[in-house]
């Protein structure tokens, strides 16, 4: 049986109403050893912060695993990180900022293409979007996993490469989230 | 370790473009250069199980949410998550969000100069049981104005956000009300492609009605289906 796909409609401007839990951004609890902050600004073709938008990261464990009856590797019960959710979820403040307190994960083995460098997979849902944009945020100091990663290899241009890699800045991560324009994000169709 | 099968990518049928001018807050926040193909691995077949730990138990009755009750008419919406080959979805989180009865938002950006109402967030979740049956009780939305262009409301619609089992098959929705006059002049139903619309607007469901007490609407939502296993399309390409 094929049933047809309920289609998108944009989050809109209000989802804060339902979508803002206290924990969102804890995708390890506070106090965790080696956590990061992982977050930066979304900006609009026009440069202009994006204050309505709701990022959310799904990502592998420092092991490079995930608590879901899909990864056949899964982690032995009790092996993993205490209160690891491998899910993050932030709203962007008035001046477009976001963030997420996370632990780097591993690298993943890709069955077609060896192997994938740590990242974080990463929704952008906004008024204005009809259905979500997808990118990810790969790792500064993982300069050979990053060299070697199948997907950043598939884009041609060093120069766009490199807007999916996350900056040091400070003690946390940064990563600008660019909609539209000049220095725009490149965005993933899945 | 064997490759994983994938979440079918929905055709042009479905899914609205991203870019819509109609929707005039499209224009400075779609992305123009083309998407770059992501092929599904272990990071997009897998995603959040968020668990009962995040369901309180008055999070499905958004009539129940306070003191009192609030005005407007009680409704009951319900439904299922089911996948794209017919699969339920259990155990899975469903969120949703809504203006009140006269058409306002809780939330400080809604400049609506209608009443808000003391009895009402407007904020619902549940898990969907072993089937991937869900059902919020609630009142029905009124349509309000929005500054798209001159003179333009959006109809009755309820937001539903969902999870399914895997990143690929996260979804951001709107249940929209039957019959609803306001359909055809509403950019953002108007822009899913015509043959699609429909699968947006929920129907009168007397199963779904509580006798004496409030109307019922049904409605499914299907995500994603699973791509054919690599054993079982062996013999073509990827």
């Amino acid at each position: 049986m094929t049933l047809p796909v309920t289609p998108s409609q944009t989050i809109g401007p209000f989802f804060a109403v339902g979508l803002c839990w206290p924990d969102g951004p804890d995708v390890v609890p506070a106090g965790t050893p080696g956590a990061v902050w992982v977050g930066g600004r979304v900006t609009d073709g026009a440069g202009d912060p994006v204050p309505d938008a709701l990022v959310e990261t799904w990502q592998a464990d420092p092991q490079g695993r995930f608590a879901h009856p899909d990864d056949p590797r899964r982690p032995a019960g009790g092996a993993g990180v205490p209160g690891f959710r491998g899910f993050g979820r932030c709203a962007t403040d008035a001046s477009g900022r976001w963030a997420v307190r996370t632990l780097k994960p591993g690298p993943l083995p890709a069955p077609d293409a060896g192997l994938e460098a740590p990242h974080l997979d990463v929704s952008v849902f906004a008024r204005g979007l009809l259905h979500r944009v997808v990118t990810r945020v790969y790792f500064p100091d993982e300069a050979d996993a990053n060299a070697a990663d199948p997907l950043l290899a598939s884009i041609p241009d060093p120069a766009v490469r490199a807007r999916l890699v996350a900056v040091v800045d400070g003690a946390g991560l940064r990563f600008d989230i660019r909609l539209q324009g000049e220095q725009e994000t490149p965005f993933l169709a899945i | 370790m064997a490759e994983l099968p994938g979440y079918v990518r929905e055709g042009p049928g479905t899914d609205p473009p991203l870019d819509f001018p109609a929707y005039r807050a499209t224009r400075l926040r779609v992305p123009r250069r083309p998407l770059v193909p992501l092929p599904q691995r272990l990071s997009e077949v897998t995603g959040p199980l968020l668990g009962e730990g995040r369901v309180g138990e008055l999070d499905h009755d958004l009539t129940a949410q306070h003191a009192g009750e609030p005005l407007g008419e009680r409704i009951v919406v319900a439904g299922r998550v089911l996948d794209g080959d017919g699969r339920p979805v259990p155990h899975t989180l469903v969120e949703v969000w809504q203006a009140n009865a006269g058409g306002r938002y809780r939330h400080d950006g809604d400049r609506h100069p209608a009443p808000l109402d003391p009895n009402f967030s407007g904020a619902g979740r549940c898990l969907t049981d072993a089937e991937g049956r869900w059902r919020f009780v609630t009142v029905k939305p009124g349509a309000y104005p929005w500054q798209n262009h001159d003179n333009a409301w959006r109809p009755a619609h309820i937001h539903f956000s969902l999870f399914g089992r895997a990143f690929a098959q996260r979804l951001i929705t709107q249940m929209y009300f039957p019959g609803d006059p306001l359909f055809g002049f509403d950019p953002i139903l108007g822009s899913v492609p015509e043959a699609a619309r429909q699968r947006l607007v929920a129907c009168l469901d007397l199963d779904v009605t509580v006798p004496g007490w409030g109307l019922g609407y049904r409605w499914d939502i299907v995500l994603r289906g699973r791509e054919a296993t690599p054993l079982d399309n062996q013999d073509e390409d990827p």
